[in-house]
């Protein structure tokens, strides 16, 4: 029996989407290992969590104490490795998140685990998993085994479907017992929006160098579409637009079903974050730029002046 | 307090290179591609010198391959670090090995810092710290940034992004994490992996070139270690990714808009 353990992560004792998706790549792996899902979550107040992911038919193991309300991996990566190792957890997964990005490498070293980060699915037959992750910023994809007993993956939520509810599996409280740590939380500095999370949207603006800094039309644009806002990562190194807009292979990995590229020439670092968009429209004065080979509707044209006029259209559209 | 640092320096592909992927999927195409330092350990090594600058002590780059990453040790010593340590291994590295190499290395060299690009662009695997911390039980401060822009006075500066704190027993480090800053005290020893907003790397200077070539490299069979070597993250097939279909231009914003909202139907 292979079981495996997801991450759930979770911020004020509220469940991040990306995990619903870990939870069902971990379903994926469990219908072929033969094992069950479980499902560990940790925090401070996260009782009320705790059974809402059980609703999901997952055996649910909640660490809930003080020393856990940060997200540190020091403290969180033995919680969960002891919680692999009591559950016979021979695969252990969290979506690729900056939470499971830094913790899941992490416990997989303390379980003596290899690992594959970003994985966008997976191949092999039967209980024989292999991994499908991304390599050279997106330009190749690998297939990869993981030669250790114990298997620890990190998962692109955009690639898996949300987990489903239905069932209702046991709660479990797991006691943690609090250990001086190397490192000690300071202070977290939200970036607050009105808008949805750039990975979770259904329509994403984004803006690069063209937009010279400029992002009012953008916005207003996003607004009128109830989008959320992305960037290159030149705009996002200007200090024009908040770090966490970054749009690419090293920031945010975006799928939406409409993609807005404004300003943006398609460096292939840029491309690989949003690539898997259902559609995407690319408004740019130089003709040759690449993201135009890879946009399902180009348009050379100054975005000063095209994203005005798109506005006024939408809105023209929607009084009709 | 003077800081002894470890900073790592991988030979990895230049960013800029096309790569492409051999038609039997067993690796990449390497003629006409060019070599150079893995642009976050770059950043990295730039950090490293800035804390060096700031409060003294000595910079060490570890650079871990064949012998052709002795140009990518020799660039780290051009930009300003003191000496390097080139651990010779020629069969495939992934993040278990090179860790358990570097554990080895940090074993005894005993540095206060480990610097570490968050991932190198080749395998884009993002876990080498991660790894190291836990191997030798040390706080991870990943994705290491900072509050101000690239383009701010204190970038200008060359002010380290890291901050020693008074006593020099710890570092304050603003991560980089999903909707905002984190901002953690890590005691030290500590291993830092460094994102793109930390700093600006330095070019190496004619001097800093010349003064180089005489700065001591040991070199260390990674054999000779005592570690297991066999890769356990085994790549099976590359491929490319599947292409996607675009390419179709619009005359105007009447014919966008026309086009999603009745052929994509996304407004």
């Amino acid at each position: 029996m292979s079981n495996v353990l997801i991450v759930a992560e979770q911020s004020g004792g509220n469940l991040k989407k990306a995990s619903l998706h870990a939870i069902a790549a971990g379903q994926a792996i469990a219908a072929r290992s033969g094992g069950q899902v479980h499902v560990a979550v940790l925090g401070k107040g996260i009782g009320a969590l705790a059974s809402e992911l059980a609703g999901y038919g997952v055996t649910v193991h909640a660490a809930d104490a003080a020393g856990l309300e940060h997200h540190l991996a020091e403290a969180y990566a033995p919680v969960v490795a002891s919680i692999a190792g009591a559950n016979g957890a021979t695969y252990v997964g969290a979506a690729a998140t900056a939470f499971g990005k830094d913790l899941v490498p992490r416990v997989a070293a303390r379980l003596g685990a290899a690992c594959a980060t970003e994985v966008l699915g997976f191949g092999g037959s039967g209980p024989a998993v292999t991994f499908q992750r991304p390599m050279w910023a997106g330009n190749v994809l690998a297939e990869v085994e993981l030669a250790t007993p114990v298997k620890a993956f990190t998962v692109r939520p955009t690639e898996f479907p949300a987990a489903q509810k239905g069932g209702s599996g046991e709660v479990k409280a797991v006691a943690v017992a609090e250990a001086p740590l190397p490192t000690r939380f300071v202070e977290f500095k939200e970036v607050k929006s009105e808008r949805p999370e750039l990975t979770e949207a259904r329509v994403v603006v984004a803006g690069g160098r063209g937009t010279k800094g400029d992002f009012k039309e953008l916005e207003g644009l996003a607004d009128d579409l109830g989008a959320a806002l992305g960037a290159s990562r030149a705009a996002v190194d200007a200090g024009w637009v908040p770090n966490d807009w970054q749009v690419g292979q090293t920031g945010k990995v975006v799928a939406p079903e409409l993609y807005v590229a404004a300003g943006i020439s398609g460096a292939i670092q840029h491309l690989a974050g949003m690539k898997g968009s259902k559609v995407i429209v690319a408004i740019n004065k130089d003709p040759e730029a690449p993201i135009f080979q890879l946009a399902d509707y180009g348009l050379v044209a100054d975005l000063f002046k095209a994203v005005p006029e798109l506005r006024e259209k939408i809105k023209a559209g929607k009084g009709s | 307090m003077p800081l002894k640092i470890l900073v790592t320096a991988k030979r990895v592909e230049d960013p800029e290179s096309k790569i492409k992927v051999k038609p039997d999927g067993t690796g990449i195409v390497t003629d006409g591609v060019n070599y150079k330092m893995n642009p976050f350990d770059e950043i990295a090594v730039e950090e490293a010198l800035r804390l060096k600058e700031k409060h003294g002590g000595e910079v060490i780059v570890a650079s871990i391959g064949s012998d052709k990453s002795m140009t990518e040790i020799r660039a780290a010593l051009a930009m300003g670090a003191d000496r390097g340590i080139l651990v010779k291994h020629d069969g495939p590295l992934d993040p278990v090995v090179v860790s358990a190499i570097l554990d080895k290395v940090v074993e005894k060299e005993k540095p206060d810092v480990v610097l570490l690009g968050k991932q190198s662009i080749d395998d884009d695997q993002n876990q080498v710290g991660q790894y190291l911390a836990e191997r030798r039980g040390l706080g991870q401060a990943t994705f290491a940034s900072k509050v101000e822009s690239l383009e701010s006075e204190a970038e200008q500066k060359k002010q380290p992004g890291l901050v020693l704190s008074a006593d020099g027993k710890a570092l304050r480090v603003v991560r980089e994490v999903d909707g905002g800053l984190l901002t953690v005290d890590v005691s030290l020893p500590a291993v830092v992996s460094c994102d793109l907003r930390l700093n600006k790397p330095r070019f190496a200077s004619l001097p800093g070139i010349m003064k180089a070539k005489k700065k001591p490299v040991e070199e260390l069979a990674a054999a000779s270690l005592g570690v297991d070597l066999a890769p356990k993250v085994v790549v099976k097939r590359l491929s490319e990714p599947p292409k996607r279909q675009g390419g179709q231009k619009v005359a105007d914003v009447a014919e966008l808009y026309a086009k999603l909202k009745n052929e994509a139907k996304v407004l």
